[in-house]
């Protein structure tokens, strides 16, 4: 039998993995657990732990055979469970905190570094199970080392729901100061969404949504050195021909992320959900989505045209990966989270890129404002600003939208905060100091816009 | 036709006397058949890609790895070992 690869594809591969960082970023195990409740925090905590450790024993060291014959680095193994404010509704925010153990123990006896679904959806009002959920939060992301936790506050269908954004901004400043003597290390695993997506396997917001199967497994990709090795040999080229070199990139990331989903999957005996077609950067060198748009031809990310790139950027990733696998789903769109990407980092630290700018860049990237350290004094009514704005282009773009910030306790802007591993490090940015408390503190619902009713 | 299970190895390093018999006889140690070997000496480097079958090896893929690797290091080369799949995956539809 002929053998059909060219020398030159070959090399290709071996090069996207060793020199251009190609990985799968997260393959996440989604578990429902809403079968698990019992009387109490306790009780129904340790059904949790019994059924995450039943499904995803393995899943370390499934996720580390794939990488042994495959030679593509599996970075992350990740566990999504169910909603808890939906398991756990009707108990107290202790017994929250006291599932929220568990989900931490549990996380740590299979060996995965996060575990995402401390989360509630209140984007049409709140449940007493969602009440008690978002008091628990700050508790919990102090006293757990992996646990994730997430907030829907609004949807394009139901409009956004401001009493839940101003309490977001005092939960988001209370989990800081909670978690002050590791620079608000807790805000790192905290996102308010706005669209939140069932499926998404990328932490810190994936949770295991109601409609999901019993257990599943859902692919991360990543892959920013790839596309920006693809666009090396394009001087001068003009910019679809850039649209076209990024959609084969992204064809042969997400190629590599359908294999190892496959092999998750039947290794497991677990359905295959989606691939997560995004690009996630992570602080190393090589490994950035801002050096795509640079190398595109912005002198610095965050200038005049920065977006326009961006839009370029994560049409042309879609494309390209949506033939690639079987099926889509998550996020899918390139990550621009600050402390996690060198080229974003460089761009804060000149002053090249403000909020403003990462604002407008939000209404086309996958996500919204990601691992942005702000200063510890900003008011919750700012940082409620914040998740309003983002909601607000979520809603009206049919987009999921998110704000993860971190109100770093005593840092002023122009300092730097390390959080340490693939969270990375980031400079402090400056925030808009004119007030909006009279208009955060009005509360109520912003309703869902005209075209949030088609049907 | 027998089950067969491929895998693809690549060298980059200086050119020197012995790359070929080292890599060679490593894999027959191991009983990998070797189905196809292409060469070349780009600006100056050694470069192999080679197709092997190790359906009848006593090793796994990453275990291959590992042994290919550490005697690679005495002559300075670079040596991958991957499963064929990756590149069916990747390069065609």
């Amino acid at each position: 039998m002929p053998f059909s690869f060219s020398t030159k594809e070959i090399l290709e591969t071996v090069s996207m993995l060793q020199t251009e960082k190609l990985d799968i970023r997260t393959i996440t195990m989604g578990i429902n657990i809403q079968d698990c409740r019992d009387t109490d925090g306790v009780s129904t905590g340790k059904k949790v732990y019994d059924k995450i450790k039943g499904y995803a024993r393995n899943l370390v060291q499934v996720g580390d055979e794939i990488e042994k014959t495959y030679g593509i680095p599996i970075i992350n193994k990740r566990i999504a469970v169910s909603p808890v404010s939906i398991v756990g509704n009707g108990l107290s925010p202790a017994e929250m905190v006291t599932i929220g153990r568990y989900l931490d123990q549990a996380a740590q006896d299979v060996g995965v570094n996060f575990i995402g679904g401390f989360t509630a959806l209140v984007h049409k009002g709140f449940s007493n199970g969602d009440r008690a959920l978002l008091e628990a939060i700050p508790e919990t992301l102090a006293v757990t080392e992996r646990v994730c936790a997430s907030v829907n506050i609004g949807t394009t269908k139901a409009g956004i729901n401001m009493d839940a954004v101003y309490q977001m901004g005092h939960i988001i400043k209370a989990t800081a100061e909670l978690t002050g003597d590791e620079n608000g290390l807790g805000c790192a695993k905290l996102v308010v969404f706005c669209n939140a997506a069932e499926d998404n396997p990328f932490m810190a917001g994936a949770y295991m949504g109601a409609g999901e199967p019993e257990v599943t497994v859902d692919i991360g990709v990543s892959g920013p050195g790839v596309v920006n090795r693809a666009l090396g040999d394009l001087l001068g080229a003009s910019l679809d021909q850039v649209a076209e070199e990024i959609k084969k990139a992204a064809f042969k990331i997400t190629r590599a992320g359908q294999l190892v989903g496959d092999m998750a999957s039947e290794r497991l005996g677990v359905p295959f959900g989606i691939v997560d077609l995004s690009l996630a950067p992570t602080a190393e060198q090589g490994d950035s989505v801002a050096h795509i748009l640079e190398h595109m031809g912005l002198d610095q990310v965050g200038t005049h045209g920065t977006t326009a790139a961006l839009a370029l950027l994560n049409d042309a990733v879609k494309k390209g990966g949506m033939m690639a696998c079987s099926r889509v789903g998550g996020l899918s769109g390139s990550f621009i989270p600050v402390s996690e990407d060198k080229g974003m980092i460089d761009a804060v630290r000149a002053g090249t890129i403000t909020m403003d700018k990462l604002e407008a860049m939000t209404s086309i990237c996958s996500v919204g404002f990601d691992m942005i350290a702000i200063p510890g004094e900003t008011s919750a009514e700012t940082i409620a600003g914040m998740i309003a704005d983002e909601a607000a282009i979520g809603v009206m773009n049919h987009k999921t939208t998110a704000v993860r910030v971190i109100p770093v306790p005593g840092t002023q802007p122009g300092d730097e905060v390390n959080f340490g591993g693939l969270l990375g490090y980031a400079p402090i940015i400056p925030v808009n100091q004119v007030g909006n408390g009279e208009f955060i503190r009005r509360g109520g619902f912003i309703p869902a816009p005209v075209h949030g009713f088609r049907n | 036709m027998e089950k067969t299970e491929r895998i693809i190895i690549t060298v980059l390093g200086i050119d020197q006397i012995g790359i070929m018999a080292m890599i060679s006889t490593a894999l027959a140690e191991q009983d990998v058949n070797i189905l196809d070997i292409s060469q070349t000496i780009l600006q100056g480097f050694f470069t192999m890609v080679m197709v092997a079958d190790i359906a009848a090896s006593p090793m796994d893929v990453g275990e291959l790895k590992k042994m290919l690797q550490d005697k690679g290091k005495s002559l300075n080369l670079e040596i991958t070992v991957q499963h064929e799949d990756i590149f069916k995956f990747m390069h065609r539809i």
